[in-house]
């Protein structure tokens, strides 16, 4: 009974772990063959390829002046000129693959350190726990933004500390949603029977407790990716991203806005993908969050998490 | 849920006299925990600003200062005192206004930022009182046309336009008022700071519109949700018994009830605002301390910026609390110690 038992934990434990494992994907190829789920994921799509693919394609260079500012389309041109006279559309496929990667980035070191400090929050408790919260009010009591304007005016505008801003300040909202995920399921019977085995508090958290946080993980993450697609191409909308010449599409809707009425597509274009890469990605998102939930729950959400239903600018 | 008197429960009937009332020791914990967060928080400000290579009295003098000079206006400018006498002169600063010059005009700061934070508060405040009516009722009417079209309809949209940037709404409304389509109102406001929005009213219109529309669809939510819940509750069957009228049941029986749960989302909208205005304030060139706070960062002139991020924080902080607050007093539930 004393040797086989941790074993045949351990195997529960890896078993278990391989299904949830199997649910993350489950619930992904679940939402995918939804109605909702479909749009989404053609809409994301769309851009991740327009951005992905876009830089190869580009008919010109995305930084030659070409033609009159703000000419209007044209066989050349097929969106007109932009501001100095560069081709729009060179620019908008050259323009959107770093707005991913970078938000793809920070979102997995919000939702990481987030996951880390709520998860330990909810099961270590005690001074732990109110040094991590205390933390996580600090950090909340700034703006998004604010707060990656912040960093950005003390260190620069670079590209890591864009990436580091905007995901530390995800960090707190990810880790209040998983706190309190984490603090059912502690008490549950399989926890407390690892527990008394003398198993290291993180091993449990590890093992027993993250398997069972993939369902508000996925959702979490997914509702982190749009936030994070919207502050950064807003930093760089204000300015504060990558640096000009490199086209991006944020920095470029705010370049060309003088010339809208001239040649709209300086405009247009970057925000009209901007908007369908995060519809794409919120409705994504809403439907896992609908067929993992439940889909009355996700009406209910903004009641159990009431940080979750907001974009945080 | 949603009544306004607290039932007795146990926890109530434990507390002996002579000590505070629950609910009381509850609101003074939340305000202290605010207070202490907001200490803390200026104290990040302040250090982190703090780190920068040079100080300010360089900053303000550029490269080719010569070191006598630039010693003098770091003597005038308290700089060769210690970091905890300088945190005491700022923070003590934020409260009376002194806070000395702005590095990029020369003017003192808080009468560089305060006509600023007046604009500021002005949008928050429309945009937030307008956006939480039109939120309250479009989400109450869904809930009264619950599974119809137009029910749908609006949350499809409503899923939409919560993914929307708020950078692309402005410029939605920009093409349809203001440039392309038709030049009804003004595409920028052309309001110098110092000068109050009021003063021109139509400069207004799109800010707010933009603001309204990034925070109406929580509101909705939330309160659709809430009111299908109170049409369902027993006390509306019972005014639906009593034959009374469906206005009346609407108006005096769910929508009260229904909007107390909405609190919270209110109080997140009025959260969301103060960060929201950093990039609306900026595409529509509105004068206030979003425009201030981008423009502050560009030229590094860091004792605007540090100004602007405790107001925020100070704003975020306080709103939280009041929500929390009016949460506690007004479902009875919360009021258990957790």
């Amino acid at each position: 009974m004393d040797a086989p038992a941790p074993a045949s934990s351990d195997a529960e434990g890896i078993a278990r772990t391989r299904m949830r494992r199997h649910q993350f994907l489950y619930n992904l190829g679940r939402a995918a063959r939804t109605p909702r789920g479909k749009i989404g994921l053609v809409l994301a799509g769309f851009v991740v390829l327009v951005a992905v693919i876009g830089p190869f394609v580009a008919p010109d260079s995305s930084s030659a002046f070409i033609t009159i500012p703000y000419s209007q389309p044209s066989a050349a041109n097929l969106l007109g000129a932009d501001t100095l006279g560069r081709d729009v559309l060179s620019r908008v496929l050259s323009g959107g693959w770093q707005l991913i990667l970078m938000a793809l980035a920070a979102t997995a070191f919000g939702v990481i350190v987030g996951g880390i400090a709520g998860v330990s929050a909810a099961y270590l408790r005690g001074k732990p726990d109110g040094f991590i919260m205390r933390t996580v009010d600090v950090i909340l009591a700034f703006p998004q933004l604010v707060f990656a304007l912040l960093l950005v005016s003390i260190i620069g505008p670079k590209v890591w500390i864009i990436v580091l801003a905007v995901g530390i300040s995800h960090a707190p909202q990810v880790a209040r949603v998983l706190r309190s995920a984490t603090l059912d399921i502690s008490e549950r019977d399989f926890v407390k029977a690892v527990e008394l085995e003398g198993v290291s508090p993180s091993r449990v958290m590890a093992r027993e407790i993250l398997p069972n946080l993939v369902t508000p993980l996925t959702v979490e993450s997914g509702l982190r990716l749009t936030y994070s697609i919207v502050i950064m191409a807003g930093l760089s909308f204000l300015g504060f991203g990558i640096p000009p010449p490199a086209p991006t599409w944020g920095f470029m809707i705010s370049e060309n806005l003088i010339g809208l009425s001239s040649n709209i597509w300086g405009v247009a274009a970057p925000a009209i993908l901007i908007a369908l890469l995060t519809i794409g990605t919120n409705t994504f998102t809403d439907a896992v969050a609908r067929v993992s939930i439940g889909i009355e729950a996700r009406e209910q959400l903004p009641l159990l998490a009431p940080d979750i239903g907001i974009v945080a600018s | 849920m949603a009544t306004i008197v607290a039932p007795v429960t146990p926890t109530t009937s434990t507390v002996r006299e002579g000590e505070p009332h629950p609910i009381r020791a509850l609101i003074l914990s939340r305000v202290a925990l605010g207070l202490i967060t907001i200490v803390a928080v200026s104290i990040i400000i302040f250090w982190a600003t703090e780190v920068l290579p040079g100080n300010a009295a360089s900053a303000i003098l550029g490269h080719d200062a010569t070191p006598t000079r630039l010693h003098a206006l770091e003597l005038q400018m308290g700089l060769d005192k210690g970091i905890y006498s300088q945190y005491w002169t700022w923070i003590s600063g934020v409260f009376t206004g002194k806070l000395g010059v702005s590095l990029a005009s020369g003017l003192p700061v808080w009468s560089t930022v305060s006509p600023r934070l007046v604009d500021s508060a002005v949008l928050v405040a429309l945009a937030g009182a307008i956006g939480t009516v039109i939120g309250v009722a479009l989400g109450a009417y869904a809930a009264l046309r619950k599974d119809k079209l137009l029910d749908h309809v609006f949350s499809v949209v409503a899923l939409a336009v919560t993914s929307l940037p708020e950078f692309v709404i402005a410029i939605i409304l920009i093409i349809l008022f203001a440039t392309v389509v038709s030049h009804l109102l003004p595409a920028v406001s052309l309001l110098p700071p110092g000068t109050y929005p009021w003063n021109s009213p139509k400069d207004m219109v799109l800010p707010v519109a933009t603001l309204v529309i990034v925070i109406v669809p929580y509101l909705y939510r939330m309160m659709r949700a809430a009111m299908i819940e109170a049409l369902e509750s027993d006390y509306v069957e019972m005014a639906r018994l009593k034959g009374l009228s469906q206005w009346r049941i609407v108006l005096v029986h769910a929508l009260p009830n229904a909007v107390a749960p909405t609190i919270q989302v209110i109080g997140l909208n009025f959260l969301y605002l103060a960060g929201g205005i950093v990039i609306v304030e900026n595409v529509f060139n509105y004068p206030g301390i979003g425009t201030g706070l981008v423009n502050a960062v560009s030229s590094r002139d860091i004792p605007v910026i540090q100004l602007i991020v405790i107001i925020l924080a100070g704003f975020y902080v306080f709103v939280n609390i009041l929500t929390d607050v009016i949460a506690l007093l007004a479902s009875p539930r919360r009021r258990l110690p957790r």
